[in-house]
């Protein structure tokens, strides 16, 4: 099996194709049908990129499973998974069978749902395999459309306006980005990514428009890719495209945007900004650094004053990022593990919390926090492992949500002191935020009138947690897991940032000698 | 003087064909014949589009190198017979049920495709303005035949008027090219031209540029387009909207680095603004149309604004680029409007963005198809109109216009924004009256191959882009 990589990315496709010419008809066997050609599916993604994770050599830097095809204008299809990608692959065929079983209550043109969700389930798995940079715009660029037709069709109230502020923001930050590839094409005559990754960009400080540029080229290609990765990650100050997104989307689509589209910013600093652009990245880390643990503080406390549960999380997922990119520009070993490790971990975690809220919206059809009160009363279960999630949000000690906090801090305390300072109160408003929700919507008496006869969890909702919840608690426990798999990759990675900035900063010393 | 007349044989085909076509519908069944005609027309472009696509090869010149026959003109000839049949085939129907279907209509396109083909071979300034005149005077006619109709009879004057206008300025600026280089032959004025041109050169360089501008419908040279676009029946419009467009493109390609390829630095400025102003004019001003024949009007300035930044460049790569971005351009605009022209209710044509509202609840296929389209003509990934973006962005980049490039990516983002609001209305919107487009299955065809292709040619192109290599490689020296 050679082609491991594309069959699992293809398959949701095949069966999406299948979908849209052999189904027909808009009634309740066509609908039943839709929904399990659509489960199988995914279910059998995550079963062959099990023996991915089965194949995978952790101990090779390198990148495994490679395929490689000649293509247009030069480009080629090349795919493989190194040991930063290959688990947000596993992520993406994990979380994917579950938002699906989570849609089973869908009854608007389920065909069209499942067919959007398939393409998004390979256009995500497309992300993380391409060795291609121009292959990885397109799977970056077309999750888009799935996105805005999921938003568009199945969302709330307000989802025109979510729809296209998604769509346009993201498109934006996107494009700078696609003139920055363009130019690593000519400058270095390839696409191909390995190689962009030896390959020494120009970093030598030049003038543009009266402007001194430190770090020359790599400063501007770290920033035209910076505006597309900051945007999908997402930072603050360009985060506000998310609550209204989250707000409006159906659950499913909440899950797959906390839980997967927002690691493909992650992702591409580690692949791309880190290593293509050392000289950049190394000039504008204070700043980045800064800009999350403004994110971190500012968000958080912007999730105090939420009065909609969905948005409240949205927030907070903007926090939990915050740790993510401080993690991934402390550039050291804790850091970067636990920028990947947080990744992991938040996109088990705010995926269950944003199905926490749909169980409860599927009931009461609103999303305000006041009208929720006391449901422990009537839902046990449900109480529990809402908790369960809320504490792993907070970062309690034991489930995952603590070690990718942890690892960050870690790492960057290291490198500035400060930040991590700045940081850490994020943990403590954390707390506040999410016990504070968890307060509000499940403790105290059973009060209003319209919750006095919500039922509990059915076995369908249960069989969806369970799988989050074991893995929440197996890496909160046993992270090694993680960190066993993606660390030989991270330090590999680390080495090349270290020797690549150390040679820049002796070729400017020769330089300035010389003159 | 043979060897000659072998070298233009597919034009003299064509014209022969038009002209005693002609003259056997006018004393036989007139009208009547018009529908027969119709597809005759369309299968003599698809064979010479064929015979000339698969038997041509090397480069050939006519008249003392006042006619080219090389890889470019051919991948030109190509593109503008296979899509003005297209567009005939496609509005046949259209046509007939609202009695607009002279028999005229066929042969006049077909004299304008010869016009066309003549454009993109010229080797002088006189063959350049003959192939250009035929094309127009045909154009200027189909686009009033509408006789009744005030739109229609506005537009076509309009268009007479600033064509003519046009022509007046390519004129006088092919005098004073005259004038400095001695001769109107294109291999002479690059000679005079070479690396440092005489100021009267470059001011005629200039007018013949805003002539040529005029033809692809370039910013500040567009006012005519949404205005003819609008007032046109609409199988003539998505006419106007593809073969002419990749005729004057040729052209414009063609004089620009045949006569004036030894001051490229000269040209590239002019074509580069030319292109921004484009870019920018078709995003912004599309936003607020309604009339989705006026929006696709302003969707081609933009996408000519996109064409001229490969042009700009000024290299081989780009002339590749361009004749790419042209290829799928025509492609996407015979499968949107083969859409377009089956809007209809109660049996009259439709045009209101608003009528497509929810759509795709009752034709899912269709709809998926001219979503396909849409994204493909906004520029997002997957589709083939991503990867002509990507061709032209490339190209100037390497042209040394890096800025250019940043400018186009953002004005891509801006001319999203109305394709998706078509989107909007097909799939957000709510349900109001139907609209009725299934009564053509040649349009429904012509729909669902444009989407297909934009979906599966991203695998390999089908090829084009080493055709589009080659011509490009024997234009430019």
């Amino acid at each position: 099996m050679d082609n491991l990589l594309s069959i699992t990315t293809f398959i949701p496709a095949i069966a999406a194709a299948i979908l849209a010419i052999f189904l027909r008809g808009e009634d309740e066997t066509a609908q039943r049908n839709a929904k399990w050609v659509a489960l199988i599916a995914t279910s059998l993604t995550f079963l062959v990129s099990l023996f991915i994770l089965w194949d995978f050599n952790p101990k090779d830097t390198g990148f495994q499973f490679v395929e490689e095809r000649d293509w247009l204008l030069g480009l080629q299809y090349k795919v493989g998974v190194d040991g930063i990608s290959v688990l947000f692959v596993m992520l993406t065929t994990f979380i994917m069978p579950l938002t699906i079983a989570a849609s089973w209550n869908v009854t608007v043109r389920v065909k069209e749902y499942m067919i959007a969700f398939l393409i998004l389930e390979t256009l995500m798995i497309g992300v993380f395999v391409a060795l291609d940079l121009v292959l990885f715009y397109l799977f970056f660029e077309a999750g888009l459309i799935p996105m805005f037709l999921i938003i568009g069709i199945w969302g709330g109230k307000a989802r025109i306006y979510a729809s296209f502020k998604f769509f346009l923001y993201t498109f934006l930050g996107s494009v700078l980005m696609l003139v920055a590839m363009v130019a690593m094409f000519a400058e270095a005559g390839t696409t191909d990514i390995p190689t962009l990754m030896r390959h020494e960009f120009g970093s030598e400080t030049f003038s543009l428009l009266g402007i001194q540029i430190v770090g020359g080229m790599q400063t501007l290609m770290f920033i035209a890719f910076f505006a597309s990765f900051a945007v999908k990650m997402p930072m603050w100050p360009v985060h506000t495209w998310l609550p209204d997104a989250h707000v409006q989307a159906p659950t499913a689509g909440s899950v797959v945007l906390a839980a997967i589209l927002l690691k493909m910013g992650g992702y591409g600093f580690l692949r791309f900004s880190l290593p293509m652009f050392p000289v950049g990245a190394d000039v504008l880390t204070p700043l980045v650094l800064w800009m999350s643990a403004i994110a971190i503080v500012y968000t958080s406390l912007v999730a105090l004053a939420q009065e909609d549960m969905k948005k409240l999380i949205a927030y907070s997922s903007v926090a939990h990022m915050g740790y993510v990119t401080m993690g991934i520009f402390a550039a050291n070993q804790q850091g970067i593990d636990g920028a990947i490790f947080q990744m992991l971990s938040h996109g088990f975690i705010s995926g269950a919390l944003f199905l926490c809220v749909g169980v409860i919206y599927d009931r009461m059809h609103t999303r305000e926090i006041d009208a929720y009160g006391g449901l422990v009363n009537r839902m046990p279960a449900y109480a529990l492992i809402f908790m369960l999630f809320t504490m792993a949000n907070v970062g309690l000690p034991g489930t995952s949500g603590f070690v990718g906090e942890f690892l960050t801090l870690m790492g960057v305390f290291q490198v500035n002191t400060w930040v991590a300072v700045v940081a850490t109160t994020g943990v403590i408003l954390s707390a506040a935020y999410a016990l504070w929700l968890y307060r509000r919507v499940v403790m105290g008496d059973l009060i209003k009138e319209s919750l006095k006869s919500i039922t509990d969890m059915t076995q369908r909702e249960k069989a969806i947690f369970a799988p989050l919840v074991a893995m929440t608690l197996l890496l909160g426990v046993y992270p090694s897991l993680v960190t066993d798999i993606i660390g030989p990759s991270v330090e590999a990675l680390i080495a090349n940032y270290d020797t690549a900035l150390a040679e820049a900063a002796t070729a400017s010393k020769f330089a300035a000698a010389s003159q | 003087m043979q060897a000659d007349l072998t070298v233009i044989l597919p034009e003299i085909v064509l014209s022969f064909y038009a002209l005693a076509a002609l003259l056997g519908a006018a004393y036989t069944g007139q009208d009547r014949m018009a529908g027969m005609l119709v597809w005759l027309t369309a299968g003599l472009m698809t064979a010479l589009a064929l015979w000339i696509g698969t038997t041509g090869e090397g480069t050939r010149t006519a008249f003392d190198g006042m006619f080219n026959d090389d890889g470019f003109a051919r991948f030109a000839k190509v593109t503008i017979l296979l899509s003005a049949a297209a567009v005939l085939v496609m509005g046949q129907e259209y046509m007939a049920r609202r009695d607009l279907l002279r028999f005229e209509y066929p042969l006049l396109i077909a004299l304008s495709a010869v016009g066309m083909m003549m454009m993109v071979s010229a080797g002088d300034l006189m063959a350049l303005y003959m192939g250009l005149e035929l094309q127009s005077l045909a154009l200027y006619v189909v686009a009033s035949l509408r006789r009744d109709s005030v739109k229609s009879t506005e537009a076509g004057l309009k268009y007479f008027v600033l064509g003519a206008l046009s022509s007046g300025l390519l004129l006088y600026g092919a005098s004073l090219t005259y004038g400095y280089a001695g001769t109107t032959l294109f291999s002479g004025i690059i000679e005079a031209a070479d690396g440092r041109a005489p100021l009267g050169l470059l001011i005629g360089l200039v007018f013949v540029l805003a002539g040529l501008a005029f033809k692809v419908s370039a910013v500040p040279f567009h006012m005519w387009t949404p205005d003819v676009y609008e007032g046109a029946p609409t199988p003539i419009t998505a006419f106007f909207a593809t073969a002419p467009k990749v005729a004057a493109m040729g052209l414009f390609a063609r004089v620009v680095h045949d006569a004036y390829g030894g001051i490229v630095t000269d040209w590239q400025q002019v074509i580069a603004v030319l292109s921004l102003l484009s870019m920018f004019l078709g995003a912004i001003a599309a936003i607020g149309q309604t009339d989705i024949k006026r929006l696709m009007a302003y969707s081609s300035i933009a996408h000519m604004g996109y064409a001229l930044m490969g042009l700009a460049s000024g290299t081989v790569f780009g002339v590749q680029a361009m004749l790419i971005y042209m290829a799928i351009y025509v492609t996407m605009n015979v499968g949107t409007f083969a859409f377009i022209l089956s809007m209809e209710r109660d049996n009259r044509p439709v045009t209101d963005i608003m009528s497509l509202n929810m759509y795709s609840r009752a034709h899912p296929g269709r709809a998926l198809a001219m979503l396909i389209l849409l994204f493909s003509l906004a520029g997002v990934p997957p589709l083939l109109g991503f990867f002509g973006k990507l061709y032209v962005l490339r190209a100037a980049y390497e042209g040394g216009l890096a800025w250019l490039a940043v400018a186009g990516v953002i004005a891509s983002v801006i001319g999203a924004f109305y394709y998706l609001r078509i989107v909007y209305y097909m799939y957000f919107g709510e349900e109001r009256e139907p609209l009725e487009t299934g009564r053509s299955p040649v349009q429904w065809g012509f729909l669902m191959a444009s989407a297909a292709i934009m979906l599966l040619g991203i695998i390999n192109m089908f090829g084009v882009e080493g055709m589009a290599q080659a011509a490009a490689a024997t234009l430019v020296n």
